[in-house]
C-alpha cells in the first residue's frame, strides 16, 4: 500500500475503490507489528479495528460514512477510552478500565474514525523523552537509539513510522511539539481550553491540551475543526466558534517575529542555529515582514513552568492513593503505610519527584515565595508574549534546542527540562503553537521549529505552516 | 445566667466561643456533578465517575448550590463577593476520592452578616458571621469491626455552606440559640433540610477562655462534629468548666481537637496525632471563577427575605402576640404563613394564636401531620373559629367533634355542624328541661350547693353539656342554673 500523507488522499482512494478501510487496518497492522521494537504502542485494538473496518466499508458503499471515514488513529495513554484500559503510562493505574471515553476521542469516533490502539508516553505526561514510562521506554523511528521525545513519544513514533495516520497526545509543556519535531512530523498544541480536557488525565490542569500529531498540517486542521469546542463537561473549555480550520489558505504576506539571540544561543545545537538562521532569511525573501524580538523573561520561562506545574501535579495525582482503583501496595497495616507503599511502588522518580516540588511549592512557609512569585511571573509572561503578538502574526523559533538526543544520556532531571525550553512559553501563556519539520541535522536526525500565534488563530497557523510544508516538499 | 458564666466572671475570665455550622444544601444533584443528591439506603449508588474521582474528570459547578448559599448570605446580611474562585483543600483520607476537598479559601461567597438570637434571657441579640463558604461534602468512612473500613461515597460532593462565625458566641446558651437560628434560616429559604440526626447540620465549635480586657484569645479547643443543639450547649459548658479549672490549677489548656460524648457529657482529646495539617490550598484550575452581578443578587433579594428575623417582626408589628405565641409561630414557616392567612380571614391575633397553639397543634401531634399535610385550610378554620366565637358553637364541640372532621370534609364547618346537629340550640324551653332533670338527678349536690358549695357548679354545667350533646350554649347553661338552684 501507498504511504499516504494526507486523509484526503486516502478518502479518495477509498472512494475510487483502490483500498478499503480493512485494508488500512492491516496495513498499519503490519506496521505495528513490524515496528514492535520501537514500543510506540502500549496496547493494539487488532480485532476491533478490524471489526469496524468492515462496518464502516459497508457504510462506503451505502454511502452513509462519516467525513473522518478511513482515519486510522492512535491515542496516548494518557486520554481515556471507554471499557479500555488507561495507565498514564505508571504503575499506578496497572489494570484500570476508563468507563468513559473523552469528548476529542468520542467526536473522533462518532466521525467515522478507527481508533487503532493506544500509546506509550512518560509516566503522566511528565518527561521529555519517552523514558519515563511504566511500558518502557520507546524509540525514535528514526534512529532507534534515540528517544522519540516526550512525552507523547510513543504517538510521535507511530505516526512517523506509518503504525497510524494520526494521533492524539496531550500537550503541557511541549509533550506534542518536541516529539514531532523529533520524530520529523506534524504536532499542534491548540489554544488551551480549545479542545474539552474531559477524559485527560491531569497532569497541570491549567496548562494540559490535547494535541495533534499528523503527517501533513491539512490533516491536523481537519482534526481540530472535529475535535474541538465547548463541552459542557469541561467547564474551562471555550464557547468560542470553531474556526473551519480546514479552509485555511495562506493570505499574502505576515508579520513575523524572531529571536536573534538564537543564532549564536550556546544552548542551541549548532545545525539548528543554522536552520532557524536559514528559515528567518528565506522568511525575508519570501516578503514576509521579520521582527527582531527577545526571548521574554527567557530565565524565568523554564522555572515559572516546573512550579506552577508541579503544584497542580502534586494535587491532580492526589487521588492516586490506592484506597479506591488502581495499584494498592500489599505491605500496608495501616491507612497512612498504605498511602505511602502505594503512591512509593506506584510512581516512578520522575512523578514522585515533582509531586514532592509541587508540595513543597504550596507548603505554606514557601507559598509566597515560589507559588505565587511563579503565578505573576506567568502574567507578565503572559503579558510580554501577547504584546509582541499584537504587532506580529506569529513569534517562531526551533522547536527544541537539540535534535533527538540518545536513550540514557540526559542522566540529570534539569539537563532534561531544558529540553522544554521553547515550548513551555506557549504553554505558560495558554497560545496555540505548532511544530512543523525543517529539514534534518547532519546525522539526518529531523528538525523542528515552531509557530506560535495569538490564541484561537489556529487558523491563521495552519495557513502560514501550510506555506512551510510546500517549501520543504 | 449559666452558673460557668458566673464562676468564669468571678474568676475575672471571659468565654470565647466561635461556631462551624456544616448545612447540607438540597440541590437535586450534587455540588460538581450530576449525581442524585439525596438520602439513599444504599450504599454507593449516587455516585458516578466524577464522585469518584476518577481519573480524566471534571468538575462543573451546579448553579443552584450557589444561588442557595447566596439566599443564606442575604438573609443573613452579609457582603456577597461577586467573584469567586474555589480551591482545593489537599489531604489524604479513604473518603475523600481526590485527595483534595474542592471549598473555597480566598473568595468566600459571603462576607460577614449576622444571624439573630431569638429566645429568652439570651446575653446578645446577634451573633457576627465572619463569612460562609461554599464546599463540597466527603464521603462516609463506615467501620465494621468484620469488614474493616467500608466506604459509601454517595455524600461525596453534597453541596455544603460552612457557616463560620466570629469568636463572638457569648455562651452555652448563645451558641444553642445561634444553631437553632440557622436551622430555622435554612428550613424558612428552603436551601436544606437541616435534620441534625442526619447530618444535614453539623457543627464544630472553637472554645477558649481568656482573662478580662487581653486582647489576645485563649488556647482553642475545637470539639468536632456535633449533631444536636443540647450537645453543643452541654459540650460547651463542660468544656468551660474543664479550662476554667485547669488555668486555676495552672495548668496549661493544650491546643486540641475534641469530642463530645453525649452519654457522659463530657468532651474527650481525640487520639489521633493532631499535627499542624498544611492544607496546601490553591485555586482550583478546573473551575472557572463566577462572577455574580447586581441584578442576579436582586432577583434572589425576595426569597431571601422569606427569613425567620423578617416573619417575627412583621408578626410582632402587625399582631403584638406574647413572645411565647411568637415562638411557637415563627419556628416554621408555613406555621407563620397559616397564622398570617388566618389572621386575613378576620380571627383575631390572640385567637389565632389560641387555636394554632392549642387545638390545631394537638390534633397535628395526634395524627403526626404537619400543617401542609393535614389539609385544613385557613377558609375552613377562620369559619369554625367564627361559629364558635358568635356563640353558635360551643368551644368544646368545635374541638373535639368538628376539628378532627375537617381534613376530609368536603363542606364548609357549618354546613358540617348543622348536619351533625351540632349547633347551639336556641330553643330555651328545650334547656330548661334539661337543668330540672340533671338537678333531679342530682339531689344531693343540689342540697350540697345550695348550703354553699359553689365549686358544685362546674358538674351542673357538665352534666348539662352532656344531655344537650354539647348543643348548649355553656353561658346560657350557666344562667339557667343558677336561675334554677337560686
Amino acid at each position: 500500500m501507498k504511504e499516504y500523507h494526507r486523509l484526503d488522499e486516502i478518502q479518495e482512494d477509498l472512494s475510487l475503490g483502490k483500498i478499503t478501510c480493512s485494508q488500512l487496518v492491516d496495513y498499519y497492522l503490519t506496521n505495528i507489528e513490524r515496528d514492535k521494537q520501537l514500543n510506540a504502542f502500549v496496547e493494539v485494538y487488532a480485532e476491533e479495528a478490524k471489526q469496524r473496518a468492515r462496518e464502516l466499508d459497508k457504510k462506503i458503499e451505502l454511502k452513509t460514512a462519516g467525513p473522518l471515514v478511513g482515519l486510522i488513529f492512535g491515542l496516548k495513554d494518557l486520554i481515556c477510552y471507554k471499557d479500555h484500559e488507561v495507565s498514564g503510562a505508571s504503575h499506578i493505574l496497572k489494570g484500570f478500565e476508563s468507563q468513559f471515553s473523552a469528548t476529542a476521542v468520542e467526536r473522533l469516533l462518532q466521525q467515522d474514525a478507527i481508533l487503532i490502539g493506544r500509546q506509550n508516553c512518560d509516566e503522566f505526561g511528565m518527561g521529555s523523552s519517552n523514558e519515563n514510562s511504566a511500558h518502557g521506554p520507546a524509540k525514535n523511528p528514526v534512529d532507534p537509539a534515540r528517544v522519540p521525545g516526550g512525552s507523547s513519544g510513543g504517538s510521535a513514533a507511530a505516526v512517523a513510522a506509518n503504525m497510524c495516520h494520526v494521533a492524539l497526545g496531550t500537550d503541557t509543556g511541549g509533550s506534542v511539539r518536541q516529539p514531532a519535531a523529533f520524530c520529523g512530523i506534524y504536532g499542534l498544541k491548540p489554544t488551551y481550553s480549545r479542545i474539552s480536557r474531559w477524559g485527560l488525565l491531569a497532569y497541570a490542569s491549567s496548562f494540559d491540551t490535547i494535541g495533534i500529531f499528523s503527517r501533513s498540517v491539512e490533516d491536523n486542521a481537519r482534526i481540530l475543526e472535529a475535535i474541538a469546542g465547548r463541552d459542557e463537561k469541561d467547564a474551562t473549555s471555550s464557547s468560542r466558534q470553531v474556526a473551519q480550520y480546514s479552509n485555511a489558505q495562506p493570505h499574502g504576506t505576515y508579520r513575523i517575529a524572531y529571536f536573534p539571540e538564537l543564532f549564536d544561543h550556546n544552548g542551541l545545537q549548532p545545525e539548528i542555529q543554522e536552520a532557524y538562521k536559514n528559515w528567518v532569511r528565506e522568511l525575508e525573501k519570501e516578503g514576509h515582514s521579520l521582527v527582531e524580538e527577545s526571548f521574554p523573561f527567557a530565565e524565568y520561562i523554564l522555572p515559572t513552568y516546573y512550579i506552577l506545574t508541579t503544584a497542580e501535579a502534586s494535587t491532580n495525582l492526589a487521588r492516586y492513593d490506592g484506597a479506591h482503583y488502581g495499584l494498592r501496595s500489599g505491605t500496608s497495616n495501616d491507612l497512612e503505610a498504605m498511602y505511602k507503599n502505594s503512591r512509593t511502588e506506584g510512581f516512578g522518580d520522575e512523578v514522585r519527584r515533582r509531586i514532592m516540588l509541587g508540595t513543597f511549592v504550596l507548603s505554606a512557609d514557601y507559598y509566597d515565595a515560589y507559588f505565587t512569585q511563579a503565578q505573576k511571573l506567568r502574567r507578565l509572561i503572559k503579558e510580554a508574549t501577547e504584546a509582541i503578538l499584537q504587532k506580529v502574526d506569529f513569534i517562531i523559533t526551533p522547536t527544541t534546542p537539540t535534535t533527538a538526543f540518545e536513550h540514557k544520556s540526559h542522566a540529570s532531571p534539569l539537563a532534561m527540562y531544558m529540553a522544554d525550553l521553547f515550548t513551555v512559553q506557549a504553554s505558560i501563556c495558554g497560545l496555540p503553537a505548532i511544530s512543523v519539520p525543517m529539514g534534518n541535522d547532519a546525522k539526518n536526525l529531523p528538525i523542528g521549529m515552531q509557530i506560535m500565534g495569538a490564541a484561537f488563530e489556529e487558523e491563521k497557523l495552519f495557513a502560514f505552516s501550510k506555506i512551510q510544508q510546500n517549501n520543504s516538499r | 445566667m449559666l452558673d460557668v458564666l458566673k464562676k468564669l466572671e468571678e474568676e475575672g475570665y471571659e468565654a470565647t466561643i466561635g461556631l462551624e455550622v456544616h448545612v447540607q444544601l438540597n440541590t437535586v444533584s450534587k455540588i460538581f456533578s450530576a449525581d442524585a443528591n439525596h438520602e439513599t439506603e444504599e450504599a454507593n449508588t449516587h455516585v458516578s465517575v466524577i464522585s469518584l474521582g476518577h481519573p480524566g474528570t471534571l468538575p462543573v459547578l451546579n448553579a443552584q448550590a450557589v444561588e442557595k448559599a447566596v439566599l443564606m448570605g442575604l438573609a443573613c446580611g452579609s457582603q456577597i463577593s461577586r467573584y469567586n474562585t474555589f480551591d482545593r483543600k489537599s489531604y489524604f483520607y479513604p473518603d475523600l476520592p481526590k485527595g483534595y476537598q474542592t471549598t473555597q479559601d480566598k473568595t468566600p461567597i459571603c462576607i460577614g452578616g449576622k444571624i439573630p438570637l431569638f429566645g429568652t434571657n439570651l446575653l446578645q441579640e446577634q451573633v457576627e458571621l465572619h463569612h460562609i463558604h461554599l464546599e463540597e461534602d466527603a464521603g462516609k468512612s463506615i467501620h465494621d469491626e468484620e469488614a474493616g473500613t467500608l466506604i459509601d461515597l454517595n455524600r461525596a460532593g453534597t453541596p455544603l455552606i460552612e457557616i463560620v462565625t466570629n469568636p463572638s458566641v457569648a455562651g452555652p446558651d448563645e451558641a444553642a440559640a445561634c444553631l437553632q437560628e440557622i436551622r430555622r434560616m435554612v428550613r424558612y429559604l428552603g436551601i436544606g433540610n437541616a435534620n441534625m440526626e442526619k447530618g444535614e447540620l453539623r457543627c464544630d465549635a472553637n472554645i477558649s477562655i481568656k482573662k478580662k480586657g487581653d486582647s489576645l484569645l485563649g488556647e482553642k479547643v475545637e470539639i468536632k462534629n456535633m449533631n444536636s443543639f443540647s450537645h453543643v450547649r452541654k459540650a460547651a459548658i463542660f468544656e468551660l468548666e474543664r479550662q476554667l479549672a485547669l488555668k486555676l490549677a495552672g495548668e496549661p489548656v493544650v491546643v486540641e481537637t475534641r469530642t463530645f460524648d453525649p452519654a457522659t457529657g463530657q468532651t474527650y482529646g481525640m487520639r489521633f496525632k493532631e499535627t499542624m495539617n498544611d492544607y496546601r490550598y490553591f485555586p482550583c484550575p478546573d473551575l472557572p471563577p463566577v462572577v455574580l452581578d447586581d441584578q442576579y443578587l436582586a432577583g434572589l433579594q425576595p426569597r431571601a427575605n422569606e427569613n425567620p428575623r423578617v416573619y417575627r417582626q412583621r408578626l410582632t408589628q402587625k399582631y403584638q402576640l406574647s413572645d411565647y405565641d411568637l415562638g411557637i409561630l415563627t419556628e416554621e414557616k408555613e406555621t407563620a404563613q397559616y397564622f398570617e392567612a388566618l389572621c386575613q380571614q378576620g380571627v383575631e391575633p390572640k385567637s389565632a394564636a389560641n387555636w394554632m397553639n392549642g387545638p390545631l397543634r394537638s390534633l397535628l401531634n395526634e395524627e403526626g401531620k404537619n400543617l401542609s399535610e393535614i389539609a385544613i385550610g385557613t377558609q375552613q378554620l377562620a369559619e369554625l373559629i367564627k361559629l364558635v366565637e358568635e356563640d353558635k358553637l360551643v368551644y368544646q364541640t368545635a374541638v373535639q367533634q368538628l376539628l378532627p372532621k375537617l381534613p376530609k370534609a368536603t363542606k364548609s364547618p357549618l354546613k358540617l355542624a348543622e348536619e351533625l346537629n351540632l349547633l347551639v340550640s336556641e330553643d330555651k324551653a328545650e334547656l330548661e328541661a334539661i337543668v330540672r332533670e340533671v338537678l333531679i338527678s342530682l339531689p344531693k349536690e343540689t342540697e350540697a350547693f345550695r348550703k354553699g358549695k359553689k365549686k358544685l357548679l362546674g358538674l351542673f354545667i357538665g352534666e348539662v353539656m352532656k344531655k344537650s350533646r354539647g348543643k348548649a350554649n355553656p353561658k346560657v347553661v350557666q344562667q339557667e342554673l343558677l336561675k334554677a338552684l337560686n
